[in-house]
């Protein structure tokens, strides 16, 4: 059996690098043996993808793109579909826990400098799958076709109207119609089912790519590469195979029971996951009292709330609102800081990203709550300190006080 | 530091639904595992509501399996002439003719307990007043304006509301209902007309996902056997980074 | 990193253990997704049994409805229909419906019917070559169909397939199989319940 099995490896790999494939990326590829709890979540993102993807699809085998027959679908999934509403719940955790995990994967890109060369491309894929993520998101919000699901839709896709001389026109290319309507939603279905799903399989391999290219970085900052013993292989590297697939299988795990936990006891998440108005179906004549997008936009929803209107237009909003995603893009050349990692750095970066994501949560809370004067000065405030972050990581080095970096990594 | 981000990851939900405007809802305490009181709902629902409201997403013999009836007492008790025990709760009326009769069309009920709350319903159901400005004379405290007759006052009795002006900080004035008081007796004592609603309430949210108890009962059993996968992973990541470390 | 004093047999126990709890989780996640494909509710409903009325059903008539989206015929044959049946044998590709399991047990015979009720046969309205609607000849002696030796059947237009007044396929024709009977039962003297037959097979 054995050597039949061996024979058969051997035929493939004349024909296709499988076994090259695995060396290179698996058994062979050296990463560093301080991993700590931040380096799960790049595996529970992909995780989470493949989740998406297959617990999509059974979807796909029951819902209707069709106005009239949107909403009433869903209820067909959660009530006749054989353990469709497992699927469905599946499917909505998955959503939040998509961005729950990509949040913490990005904080620690944050914290331990990985977005520094030669890691630049690694980060600009990065925050490109960010993007195609919230495309992905919002697309897929409107197929439920509940009262939040169409009035989300009516609100966002209104702020391409805001954009100078071509807003109206782009507004009703994009909705296809002159409101949110029927051909919108069959649009949109198309765009989450393939469109973007294509998009983002496409960025993830070259997000992996990119990093085997040049080697993880680590909780230290160090380059391993740096320190190779005399197998050539990095002192401070581990093969990926078998040390870090048994210990991402604990990762899954661990993961899977909170994610089923959610599931199958709180899968509404008091509203957040499933937001209450969605479960009326979409009504064009009666907007809710209170339209808030899903809670992993609202940070950005309310620095666009936060910006004011000038001269009558919105735009200034939806410029912030864009600016603040797209600065990530830039963040290898705004933080100059030769240290990476946040354990050798000064006192004034570790209060500055402190701030930072204290301000990322605020701004988020503030993003579900309708405007009051108050809330509208707090965001205000959280808009201007978010850029001053990113100003602030350029000015920085130039008098930070660093510590020592160690050549070899800490356990 | 890690610790104090996820302690304000928790206390978000918590801040975000502790404020809430609106009119006080009075606890439901529904028992979803009390079929008893799920078959007086549905026999609430199927003869006070179905004629205006339907429930197009809930069959019949599905809800007969869930509340502890069978075939033939669904199909005796429940069902209106002409409706088969596989099919789904819907009605007659026309959508059209029910916004020319009612101003709005009386919307689907299947999912109005995840809507607009579980309490919210119940406390619906409890505060119907007379109000002789209103097409149907009646009004609702929790639902201004609702274009609905109150179908139960001939179980619950008519009641007028206690008002009270108040006037605020900056002086405007607004009516504060403070009580009720029963005007014409229905059928049932106040204790009784509670469990009724209390019983259409969890009928309600019974409906609104049927599958809600048996996906609790599942849940306990996949988190167990994470557990048990849990410690043979665990074992194994340890055993192999024996050599790491 | 050492792999000194590695209990190669310790690692290939708990790797095999871990593989086969893993296994079972991936059956039980995999079981919902295949599950959910089977019919739902809404379709098993559509596909519920249908009654006929065959109180107005003469002899020498069919009547027509529909069952998980099929035609099904009942034909009430007559005296003269069911003395024919038995004699047609020699020009039938599967006079006792033995050649395969289109029919429940209490139809297996000449007349393709439940004992009691001998004259009303239920027959799947599909010919059995592909999927045609065939047409209800219950012309004796038909020029067209065979003369003297036709005693009334279905003729399927598509490829000529013949099925007699049992459902019971000709040899020589396309159709490779007798017409199916679905599950059916008498509800009462004039009711049929089509697409359930209370278990008795």
């Amino acid at each position: 059996m054995n050597g039949m099995m061996t024979q058969l490896l051997g035929w493939v790999d004349a024909r296709f690098p499988l076994t090259k494939m695995w060396k290179e990326h698996l058994s062979e590829y050296y990463a560093p043996k301080n991993f700590n709890f931040w380096y799960f979540f790049g595996s529970l993102a992909l995780l989470v993808l493949v989740i998406q993807i297959v617990s999509g699809i059974f979807l796909t085998m029951s819902y209707k793109p069709d106005g009239n027959l949107a909403f009433g679908s869903v209820e067909y999934i959660m009530r006749d579909v054989d353990w469709g509403w497992l699927i469905r719940y599946t499917h909505s955790t998955g959503a939040s826990a998509f961005f729950a995990v990509v949040y913490l994967h990005m904080f620690r890109g944050l914290m331990y400098g990985s977005y520094k060369a030669p890691r630049e491309l690694l980060w600009i894929f990065g925050c490109l799958i960010y993007l195609a993520l919230m495309a992905e998101a919002f697309f897929g919000y409107l197929l439920p076709w509940g009262q939040m699901s169409y009035w989300g839709a009516q609100v966002i896709v209104n702020l391409f109207s805001a954009v100078p001389f071509v807003g109206d026109e782009l507004s009703l290319w994009i909705r296809g119609d002159f409101v949110v309507s029927d051909a919108t939603l069959n649009r949109f279905f198309a765009f989450h089912v393939i469109a973007v799903p294509l998009v983002l399989i496409g960025l993830v391999v070259a997000h992996v790519i990119a990093l085997h290219e040049v080697g993880s970085n680590n909780p230290d900052g160090i380059e391993i590469k740096k320190n190779k013993g005399p197998d050539g292989k990095p002192l401070d590297g581990i093969p990926f195979h078998p040390y870090y697939t048994v210990k991402d299988i604990v990762g899954v795990v661990v993961f899977l029971m909170v994610f089923f936990a959610i599931v199958f006891f709180a899968p509404e998440m008091g509203g957040f996951f499933l937001e209450h108005p969605n479960f009326e179906p979409a009504n064009p004549l009666k907007t809710p009292l209170h339209i808030a997008p899903v809670w992993y936009f609202t940070p950005f929803y309310a620095i666009l709330r936060a910006v004011p209107s000038i001269a009558g237009s919105a735009f200034p909003g939806v410029m912030a609102m864009g600016a603040a995603v797209v600065i990530l893009f830039f963040l290898p050349w705004l933080d100059r800081s030769p240290v990476k990692s946040i354990r050798y750095r000064g006192l004034c970066f570790k209060v500055l990203l402190f701030l930072f994501v204290a301000d990322f949560i605020m701004l988020g809370y503030l993003g579900m709550k309708p405007t009051t004067d108050l809330y509208k000065l707090l965001a205000q405030i959280g808009t201007v300190y978010y850029f001053v972050f990113f100003a602030a990581l350029a000015i920085i080095p130039k008098f930070e006080k660093t510590k020592p970096v160690p050549e070899r990594v800490t356990e | 530091m890690k610790k104090l981000i996820i302690a304000l990851l928790f206390a978000l939900p918590a801040a975000a639904m502790a404020a809430g405007a609106g009119p006080h809802l009075e606890p439901a305490n529904i028992d979803l595992n009390d079929k008893a009181s799920l078959q007086r709902g549905a026999r609430l629902f199927v003869n006070y509501c179905l004629s205006c409201h339907s429930a197009a997403y809930q069959r019949y013999n599905r809800m007969g399996r869930d509340i502890g009836l069978t075939e033939e007492q669904v199909a005796g008790n429940l069902l209106l002439a002409g409706d088969k025990v596989g099919e789904t709760m819907t009605i007659a009326m026309q959508q059209a003719d029910a916004k020319r009769w009612f101003g709005a069309p009386p919307p689907d009920l299947s999912v109005i307990a995840r809507a607009r709350g579980v309490d919210y319903i119940y406390t619906y159901l409890k505060t119907f007043y007379i109000d002789e400005k209103r097409p149907f004379g009646v009004n609702n405290a929790v639902f201004p304006a609702a274009s609905m007759p109150h179908v139960l006052w001939e179980l619950e009795g008519l009641k007028k509301a206690i008002t009270k002006t108040e006037v605020d900080a900056q002086g405007t004035e607004t009516t504060v209902i403070t009580g009720y008081e029963m005007v014409r007796a229905g059928s049932m004592s106040e204790a009784e007309y509670d469990q009724a609603a209390r019983d259409l309430t969890a009928f309600l949210t019974y409906t609104a996902e049927p599958v809600k108890l048996e996906r609790q009962r599942l849940g306990i059993w996949v988190l167990l056997f994470l557990a048990i996968f849990f410690v043979f992973a665990y074992a194994l990541k340890k055993e192999y980074w024996k050599d790491v470390h | 990193m050492s792999t000194e004093g590695v209990d190669k047999g310790r690692r290939r126990f708990l790797t095999a253990a871990t593989s086969v709890v893993g296994a079972v989780g991936a059956g039980y996640a995999i079981t919902p997704f295949v599950m959910s494909m089977m019919p739902s509710a809404r379709a098993q409903a559509a596909g519920a049994p249908v009654e006929a009325d065959v109180s107005k059903l003469e002899p020498g008539q069919m009547m027509t409805v529909e069952w998980r989206g099929k035609p099904v015929w009942i034909v009430r044959r007559t005296e003269q229909n069911l003395q024919d049946l038995p004699s047609l044998d020699e020009l039938l590709l599967d006079p006792t419906s033995d050649g395969s399991n289109q029919q429940p047990e209490y139809a297996k015979n000449p007349f393709r019917t439940r004992e009691d009720r001998k004259d009303y046969a239920v027959l799947v309205g599909i010919c059995t070559h592909l999927g045609c609607s065939p047409t209800y000849r219950p012309d004796i002696g038909a020029a067209d169909l065979g003369g003297a030796e036709w005693k009334g059947g279905f003729f399927c237009p598509c490829h000529g397939s013949k099925f007699d007044l049992a459902g019971r396929v000709f040899s020589g024709v396309p159709a490779p199989k007798n017409l199916e009977v679905p599950p059916y039962m008498f509800l009462s003297e004039t009711r049929i319940l089509v697409g359930d037959d209370g278990g008795a097979a």
